[in-house]
């Protein structure tokens, strides 16, 4: 469903992403580990399309298709869901203006009909149940004045409500207590589907033991240093990023 | 941070002002220039009374005394105020006429303007939606006013301010020019000279106005200016809202518009004003556009009597204007809530000022000012409590948003409190766009232009929450079209 190769990545004149290869087939999760400032967030934002973020050489290719080549919003409209690490604050713009301004743009780029009000209220107030949101945090601004466990929580929530294809979740289980992580694991697991793919970043063991991912890398100085399965991550839990922060420049 | 330069820094030509056409018919001018004898021609065609007439000589006498203020945060080559015409009318009789006298071509601009003139389609529109009684003002007269016989019945004058004039002389001599009195300022003793045509209300006591009322100012002439004069009276206990619009063709030159705007509300009475500006701004290049040069006062009379001002003002080249509140009455009140954007060359000075005289006082300001492109935003405010006004109290709010990196906002407010008991507080902020904020609601499946809209609406949305509904819509989109190309 994704596979990058040979991947480079700049920001602000330094290569970040240093030629990363990575096979994600439909249906299954990937959980990305890697210590800080290792360049998780950066492959996630190259993904999506951020600008500021120069693809310099290599692919990434979703569904046969060149992602590089859209633009964030056309990515989006084809199913790429990136669930932020510091989810941003939208003073003034209603949750559900939103929701519902962004669900209707991704429908209609994909040349299907808006959205109705009454339909879209009934199906933001079952996914908003499921994820235990009190709804009236829906009518205020996104995000504004938020705890950052509800950002992450409006995040999954966002997620639940586009149904996307490729999920990118970096570190969405960071900062939340042990209530919301299970919410969060059950809505990811729940979105576990075969014809959809995820990529969860995350520096955590225990969402690996809610979400039992199919395969483990790790990330260390801008490439894939290591790949394997779940054990991986047990492993790295008792020893650490030492013997991959030594991969040469 | 090459794509924030790149996407930012270009700003493409605002090919987006769609009501820059230019009607052909033909009109009538005053000769060029201005002199004694300008005013007693627009007198003589309105077929005002002697009163009237040696009221704009006098202020003709004292406006040739005064001179170009140049205090404000704009700037602009010389006006010369030769070289132009101060009455252009569309060839008609004179008065008062039916739809069918109106030349078809001024008929045919308001309906591609979208403003309904005849009353049966505005009845024959959409069952339960509010209705609006018109004023039409093209150049220099009023060309027709909707539902007045509807006003009529509950005691409500709704007419073009020539016709008051003629009409009802003693109204307009009691109140025309007590809020602004005619040497108030350079522009506003100008309009006082010139002053062409307007809407006059007139709201009898205890009596709500039962619709919206509005006026369409368009200036279609060339070379010509738009002295338009509009006088709202409330008496007590009475309410009206009212809604002011305006267009103007693209063209190369820079065409003044030097309007003044009187409101009194008497006791209990209560004045709501909103204005959609949106005359032509000129080109990418700050070639062209309306310089708008405007003077609106309310007066609050009388005791717990209300005016609230709310403007978007999103047109123009230059744009000099504070609508302001006179608070004279015991537990008087006055709101200013504005949107301002300027993108490409724009300039806008705006603010308003609250002179609180009476006691129990209380005024509210909220201004949010976006610049785009490399345009000129400045709030300036006055906010002044006198000895006599125990227990002022004022909350000001001044937003600035810039969008790119070529933009400016200036803030400038003046705080005079001269009684201990007045409160008056000031909050200011500044945000640029965050290209960051950009990319999240783009990740969500907006494009860039409207991830744009929906964060500038957002940063605006206060202030649309003023207005009447449907102009809240509209304002909306004209927020968004006239930023577009200002990010990408
Ligand atoms: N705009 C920028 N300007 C300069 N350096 C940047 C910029 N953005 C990212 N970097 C650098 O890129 C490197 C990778 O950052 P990234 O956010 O991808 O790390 P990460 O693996 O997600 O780390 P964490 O686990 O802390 O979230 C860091 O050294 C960071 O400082
Ligand atoms: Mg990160």
């Amino acid at each position: 469903m994704l596979s990058i190769h040979d991947l480079h990545v700049r920001v602000a004149e330094a290569e970040i992403i240093k030629g990363l290869t990575l096979d994600l087939p439909a249906g299954e999760v990937h959980a990305i580990m890697g210590p800080n400032g290792a360049g998780k967030s950066t492959l996630a934002y190259a993904l999506a399309g951020r600008p500021g973020y120069e693809v310099t050489s290599g692919s990434a290719t979703y569904d046969g298709e060149d992602l590089l080549a859209m633009t964030p919003d056309q990515r989006s409209a084809k199913g790429v869901f990136l669930s932020f690490q510091y989810p941003l604050e939208l003073p003034g713009v209603p949750g559900l203006t939103f929701l519902r301004t962004a669900l209707n743009a991704q429908r209609k780029a994909r040349g299907e009909d808006e959205i109705a009000a009454p339909a879209f209220l009934k199906l933001a107030r079952e996914k908003a149940a499921a994820l235990k949101i009190e709804f009236d945090m829906l009518r205020r601004p996104l995000n504004v004045g938020f705890s950052g466990g509800e950002k992450k929580r409006m995040e999954i929530f966002q997620m639940s409500l586009f149904s996307p294809r490729l999920l990118i979740l970096d570190e969405t289980d960071s900062g939340l207590d042990i209530d919301a992580l299970r919410v969060v694991a059950d809505g990811v697991n729940a979105a576990r589907a075969p014809d959809r793919a995820m990529l969860v970043i995350t520096h955590y063991q225990r969402l690996l033991d809610y979400i039992r991912p199919d395969r483990v890398h790790v990330l260390a100085a801008g490439r894939i240093a290591a790949s394997g399965g779940p054990d991986l991550a047990h492993e790295l839990e008792r020893e650490g990023y030492d013997k991959y922060s030594k991969v040469p420049a | 941070m090459a794509a924030v330069k790149q996407t930012v820094d270009q700003v493409e030509a605002l090919e987006a002002y769609k009501h820059g056409f230019v009607t052909t018919l033909d009109q009538e001018f005053a000769p060029k220039g201005l002199n004694a004898d300008t005013v007693r021609f627009i007198s003589a065609k309105k077929d005002e009374p002697d009163w009237m007439l040696q009221w704009r000589l006098e202020a003709f006498e004292r406006w040739l005394a005064l001179e170009e203020p140049h205090w404000a945060k704009i700037h602009h080559a010389p006006i010369d105020y030769q070289d132009s015409y101060y009455y252009a009318a569309p060839k008609t009789k004179a008065g008062p006429m039916s739809l069918d006298d109106v030349d078809p071509e001024v008929l045919a601009t308001y309906a591609k303007l979208g403003i309904p003139l005849r009353e049966q389609e505005v009845l024959a529109g959409v069952q339960g939606a509010p209705k609006y009684a018109v004023d039409a003002v093209f150049d220099s007269v009023s060309v027709v006013t909707t539902f007045k016989a509807e006003l009529a019945k509950v005691g409500v004058i709704f007419c073009s301010m020539s016709e008051a004039i003629r009409e009802h002389g003693d109204l307009v001599r009691q109140y025309l020019g007590s809020v602004v009195p005619v040497s108030d300022n350079y522009f506003a003793c100008l309009n006082s000279a010139v002053f062409s045509d307007g809407s006059f209300v007139y709201v009898p006591p205890g009596v709500r106005c039962p619709m919206e009322l509005s006026t369409y100012f368009r200036i279609n002439a060339a070379e010509s200016g738009q002295f338009e004069r509009t006088l709202i009276i409330a008496d007590k206990g009475a309410y009206v809202s009212y809604l002011e619009g305006c267009t103007a063709p693209m063209r190369d030159e820079n065409q003044l518009h030097a309007a003044v705007v009187e409101l009194i509300a008497l006791d209990d009475a209560e004045i709501k004003y909103s204005t959609v500006q949106n005359w032509y701004p000129g080109d990418a290049q700050g070639k062209g556009g309306i310089y708008n040069f405007v003077t609106k006062r309310g007066d609050c009379r009388g005791d717990r009597s209300k005016v609230s001002w709310t403007q978007v003002e999103t047109g123009s080249a230059i744009t000099w204007k504070y609508p302001s509140c006179i608070l004279r009455g015991d537990g008087s009140s006055g709101e200013f809530y504005s949107i301002a954007v300027t993108n490409n060359r724009q300039q806008a000075d705006t603010g308003t000022k609250m002179i609180h005289l009476g006691r129990d006082t209380r005024s509210r300001i909220i201004s949010k000012g976006i610049s785009a492109g490399g345009s000129s935003n400045t709030y300036r405010g006055l906010v002044s409590a006198h000895p006599k006004a125990a227990n002022a109290r004022n909350f000001t709010q001044c937003d600035s948003l810039l969008i790119g990196k070529s933009c400016a906002a200036h803030t400038v407010p003046y705080i005079e409190a001269r009684n201990a008991t007045a409160r008056l507080e000031h909050e200011a902020t500044t945000t640029r766009l965050s290209e960051e904020q950009l990319f999240y609601v783009m990740q969500r499946g907006l494009s860039q232009e409207d991830a744009v809209a929906l964060l500038v609406n957002g940063f605006v949305r206060e202030v649309l929450q003023e207005l009447p509904m449907e102009f809240a819509v509209e304002a909306q989109k004209l927020v968004a079209i006239s930023l577009e190309g200002s990010v990408g």
